[in-house]
C-alpha cells in the first residue's frame, strides 16, 4: 500500500505535526516522522482537519443533470474539503424508493472523490401525504438513514408525527425543512422592511419558527430524535436552545450563507442571493453565529443547489431558490467563525465533520485525526486570501452569491481513506 | 437628468420638481390645436407590456406619439416563463430592432430594474409598474395633479409640496401606487398618511417615511388629498378583509366621509375604481374627484420623462437642468 507523509500541518489548529498515511489508515502522529517511498506533502503550517461531512448537498442527479451530477458534485465536495456527502432526496424521480436511492449509491461509489450517502424522501413523492418505504430505503445497499422531504416541508403534523416514530425501529432521523406552507405562499424574500420596500413576497420568519416549534414538541412526545434542516432566524435558535435544555433529542444546521450574508443584498434584484429559506437580517446573522459557537447549532451544511445559468439570468419572481456551497464552505465558515474568535479550528472540525457525520451515521467519516483511524484529511491553507472565481468550480453550476467576494483560506489538499482528491488546489 | 426611471425614490426633490416642471409645459402643448412637439423624432420607444394595462399603455403611447417617437406595442401576456422565453431574450430581440426606451410594465418587482442593471441591453429603461414595487409615473403625475390643484399651475412651477397633508387609504400591502406615492410625496416634503385594515399594510412599513392610521374617519379632516386606491374583490378569499360590505363601511369613501374633508381638499383614485367597494358614485362624479385630470395629467408627465431621458435637444421647459443624480 502506498504512504503519504504530510510534515509540519497544524493538526486541529494546534502545534505542526507530521502525520503518516499508510494506506487508508492513518499510522502514526507526531514529530520527526519519516517514512521510506513515502509520498511527501510539506503542509508548511497549514491546518488539517478530518475530511469534511456535508449533510445537505443537492447532486441533483437523477434529473437535473443540467445542473449538477454525482461525478461533479462530488468532485466540487473534494475541492471543499469534503470526504462524504448526504444527497438530498429531491431529485427527478423523487429518491423516495429502494431503487433510485441505490442508483444515487452506486453513482457515488463509482465517482470516487467522496463518499455519497444517499437521504432518503419522507413522503411520496415529497407530497407531504403518504409516507414512502422508510424501512425498504433503509435496508437498501444505501443503507438510508437520513429522511428528508427538503425543499418541501413535511407540513402535516400527523404525517410528520409518524415518521418520527417509524425511524426508531431502524435508527433513523427525520430532517425537517421547516417552512409553513400557507404562510409562506408567493415568498420571494425575508419578510421585513427590504420586503416591505421592494414588493416582493415576504417569507415570515414565523412560518419557520412555528414547525420547529411544533416538531420538537412532536420529537418530545414520541421519544425520537429531529434534525432541523439550514435553521435560519434568531427565534428558531432559541426553539431549539429552549428545547435542548429540557432535553429533547434534537439537532440542527446552519448553512454558510445563512452566517455571512442578509436580505439587503436582494436590494439588486439578482436572483443569485435567492434562497430558500432566504437570507434574513443581520440580527438572524449574529444569533446563528453566536448559536453554532455556543452548540445550540451541531453543525455547519451546505444546502448545496446548483442551478443552471437560465435559471438566474432573469428576473427575481422567476429565479430558482439555492445558490451552491460545497468550495466556499469552509472559506466562509473561517471567515465568520474562526476570525471572529467565534470557534477554535477544533470546533470547526467538530461542527463542519465529527458532528455531521455523527448525526447521519456516516461510519469512518468525522474521526480524530490520530494513529489508527481512516485516512479522511483536508489540508486548509488559511493564510490564503482570495477572490471568489466561479468559473474555477469543479461543479457544474456556477450560482455562487460571492463570486468576487474575497474570502480566506483555501483547500489544498484531501484524502479520502488515503487517497489524495484534490492535491495542491487540483482534483487528482 | 438619470438614465433610467425605475423607481420614485431615485429621485432628488429637484429631479421631481423639474419632471412637474416641464409636464407643465408639455400640459401647455396639450392645449394647442396640433399637440405635436418633434422632440423625439426618429426615436423609437417600445412599450414592453406583460401584464395587461390599457390606460398606462395608451397613456405611454400618447406621450410618446405627441413627442414625435416612433413606437412599437409589444403585448406579451403571461410571465416570460410561462411564454418559455426569457425577459432577457425579449429586451435583447427588441433591443436588435433600434429600440432607444424601453417602457416595461411587468408582474415581477424588479423586473425593469433587473432590464437596467443587468447588462441585457443599452437602452432607457422606464419602469411602467412593477409587480407590487414601483409605479413612478403614476406617483409623478399624482404629484403634479396636487400641486396644480392644490399650489396651482402656474404659482406651482419650481416648489414641491411642502407640508401637504396626503392620505393614501386602501390595500397598500398589494399596491405599487401606494410605495411609489410614499417616496416621490416625501420626498416632495409632503406628509403622508396611510389608511388600511392591518391586513392590507406590509410587515416592515414602520420604516417608510409616512405615519399609518387605522381609522379613515379621524383622519379626512386633515387631508388636503385624499388617495383612494383600488381594492380587488378576491383579496377578501384570502382574508384580508371579512366581506366587501364591511370593507366599504371602514374604509370606503362615501358622501358622508367627503363631507368631513376640509372644503379645499380633492379626492383622487389612480383607476381603474371600483364603485361601491373603495369609492361611491357620488364621490366618483364630485367635482372634487381628480380621476379624470390625473389621466390628462399622465400623458403630460409621460412625455416630461421620456423627454428629458431621451435627452431631448431643444429645452422644453425654461428651467436648468438639475445635477445628474445616478
Amino acid at each position: 500500500m502506498s504512504k503519504t507523509l504530510i510534515r509540519g500541518a497544524k493538526v486541529l489548529g494546534g502545534d505542526a505535526q507530521d502525520v503518516l498515511i499508510d494506506g487508508e489508515t492513518i499510522e502514526a502522529v507526531g514529530t520527526g516522522l519519516s517514512a521510506e517511498g513515502a509520498t511527501v506533502v510539506e503542509a508548511g503550517g497549514a491546518i488539517l482537519l478530518p475530511g469534511l461531512v456535508d449533510l445537505h448537498t443537492h447532486l441533483r442527479e437523477p434529473g437535473r443533470e443540467d445542473s449538477e451530477t454525482v461525478l461533479t458534485g462530488t468532485r466540487a465536495a473534494a475541492s471543499g474539503g469534503y470526504t462524504a456527502v448526504f444527497a438530498m432526496a429531491n431529485t427527478f424521480p423523487v429518491a423516495d424508493t429502494a431503487g433510485v436511492v441505490e442508483q444515487v449509491y452506486r453513482l457515488g461509489k463509482e465517482s470516487g472523490y467522496c463518499d455519497v450517502q444517499p437521504i432518503g424522501a419522507v413522503t411520496v413523492g415529497l407530497e407531504g401525504k403518504k409516507l414512502a418505504e422508510l424501512g425498504a430505503m433503509h435496508e437498501s445497499a444505501a443503507g438510508v438513514t437520513v429522511f428528508s422531504d427538503d425543499g418541501k416541508c413535511v407540513d402535516d403534523a400527523v404525517i410528520m408525527r409518524r415518521a418520527l416514530e417509524y425511524v426508531k425501529a431502524f435508527g433513523g432521523v427525520v430532517a425537517q425543512h421547516a417552512q409553513e406552507p400557507r404562510l409562506t405562499e408567493g415568498a420571494q424574500m425575508n419578510e421585513g422592511v427590504v420586503s416591505a420596500e421592494l414588493g416582493l413576497g415576504g417569507w415570515p420568519a414565523v412560518a419557520e419558527e412555528s414547525i420547529i416549534a411544533r416538531d420538537v414538541l412532536l420529537a418530545e412526545h414520541v421519544g425520537s430524535r429531529v434534525h432541523i434542516c439550514h435553521l435560519s432566524t434568531a427565534g428558531s435558535v432559541e426553539i431549539v436552545r429552549w428545547a435542548k435544555s429540557r432535553g429533547i433529542d434534537v439537532t440542527a444546521e446552519v448553512t454558510p450563507h445563512h452566517l455571512l450574508l442578509t436580505d439587503e443584498l436582494v436590494r439588486s434584484y439578482n436572483p443569485v442571493y435567492k434562497v430558500n429559506p432566504p437570507l434574513r437580517t443581520e440580527r438572524d446573522v449574529m444569533a446563528l453565529r453566536e448559536a453554532l459557537a455556543d452548540g445550540t447549532i451541531d453543525i455547519v451544511a451546505t444546502d448545496h443547489a446548483p442551478h443552471p445559468h437560465e435559471d438566474k439570468d432573469c428576473e427575481w419572481a422567476a429565479a430558482a431558490m439555492g445558490m451552491v456551497g460545497l468550495e466556499t464552505a469552509l472559506s466562509v465558515v473561517q471567515q465568520t467563525m474562526v476570525e471572529t474568535g467565534l470557534l477554535t479550528w477544533e470546533a470547526v472540525a467538530d461542527r463542519m465533520s465529527a458532528k455531521p457525520a455523527e448525526i447521519g451515521g456516516a461510519t469512518g467519516h468525522g474521526r480524530p485525526v490520530s494513529a489508527g483511524e481512516p485516512a479522511n484529511l483536508v489540508l486548509v491553507d488559511a493564510d490564503y486570501r482570495g477572490e471568489v472565481d466561479p468559473a474555477s468550480f469543479a461543479s457544474r453550476s456556477r450560482n455562487t452569491p460571492y463570486e468576487g467576494r474575497e474570502l480566506p483560506g483555501r483547500v489544498t489538499h484531501t484524502w479520502l481513506r488515503g487517497r489524495a482528491t484534490l492535491v495542491d488546489g487540483k482534483l487528482a | 437628468m438619470m438614465r433610467h426611471l425605475i423607481s420614485a425614490a431615485d429621485l432628488s426633490r429637484d429631479d421631481a420638481v423639474h419632471i412637474l416642471d416641464t409636464a407643465e409645459e408639455m400640459a401647455r402643448v396639450a392645449d394647442r390645436p396640433i399637440k405635436k412637439l418633434p422632440a423625439l423624432r426618429g426615436r423609437t420607444v417600445v412599450n414592453l407590456f406583460f401584464e395587461d394595462s390599457t390606460r398606462t399603455r395608451i397613456s405611454f403611447e400618447a406621450a410618446e406619439k405627441r413627442l414625435s417617437a416612433d413606437v412599437i406595442n409589444f403585448a406579451a401576456k403571461g410571465s416570460s416563463v410561462s411564454k418559455g422565453e426569457s425577459l432577457k431574450d425579449t429586451a435583447q430581440t427588441l433591443e436588435a430592432m433600434g429600440v432607444d426606451a424601453v417602457v416595461i410594465r411587468h408582474g415581477a418587482s424588479g423586473a425593469p430594474y433587473r432590464l437596467a442593471t443587468s447588462g441585457w441591453i443599452d437602452a432607457a429603461v422606464i419602469n411602467a409598474g412593477d409587480g407590487t414595487h414601483q409605479h413612478p409615473t403614476q406617483a409623478l403625475l399624482d404629484a403634479f395633479t396636487m400641486r396644480r390643484r392644490l399650489v396651482g399651475p402656474d404659482e406651482g412651477l419650481g416648489k414641491d409640496l411642502a407640508g401637504k397633508r396626503i392620505t393614501l387609504v386602501g390595500d397598500v400591502l398589494h399596491s405599487r401606487v401606494a410605495r411609489s406615492n410614499v417616496d416621490l410625496l416625501h420626498t416632495l416634503g409632503a406628509e403622508v398618511t396611510l389608511v388600511a385594515p392591518p391586513t392590507l399594510v406590509p410587515v416592515g412599513v414602520e420604516h417608510w417615511p409616512c405615519d399609518v392610521s387605522y381609522d379613515l374617519d379621524r383622519v379626512l379632516p386633515k387631508s388636503d388629498a385624499v388617495m383612494m386606491l383600488r381594492v380587488q374583490r378576491e383579496r377578501m378569499n384570502a382574508a384580508f378583509f371579512p366581506t366587501e360590505r364591511e370593507y366599504s363601511r371602514r374604509y370606503g369613501l362615501d358622501g358622508e366621509r367627503m363631507a368631513k374633508m376640509p372644503a379645499h381638499a380633492i379626492v383622487m383614485h389612480p383607476g381603474p375604481m371600483v364603485r361601491g367597494m373603495e369609492i361611491t358614485a357620488e364621490v366618483a362624479d364630485s367635482d372634487r374627484c381628480t380621476v379624470v385630470e390625473q389621466v390628462a395629467n399622465g400623458v403630460s408627465i409621460r412625455m416630461a420623462v421620456l423627454y428629458l431621458l431621451l435627452g431631448g435637444n431643444e429645452p422644453a421647459a425654461a428651467h436648468t437642468r438639475t445635477e445628474e443624480s445616478k
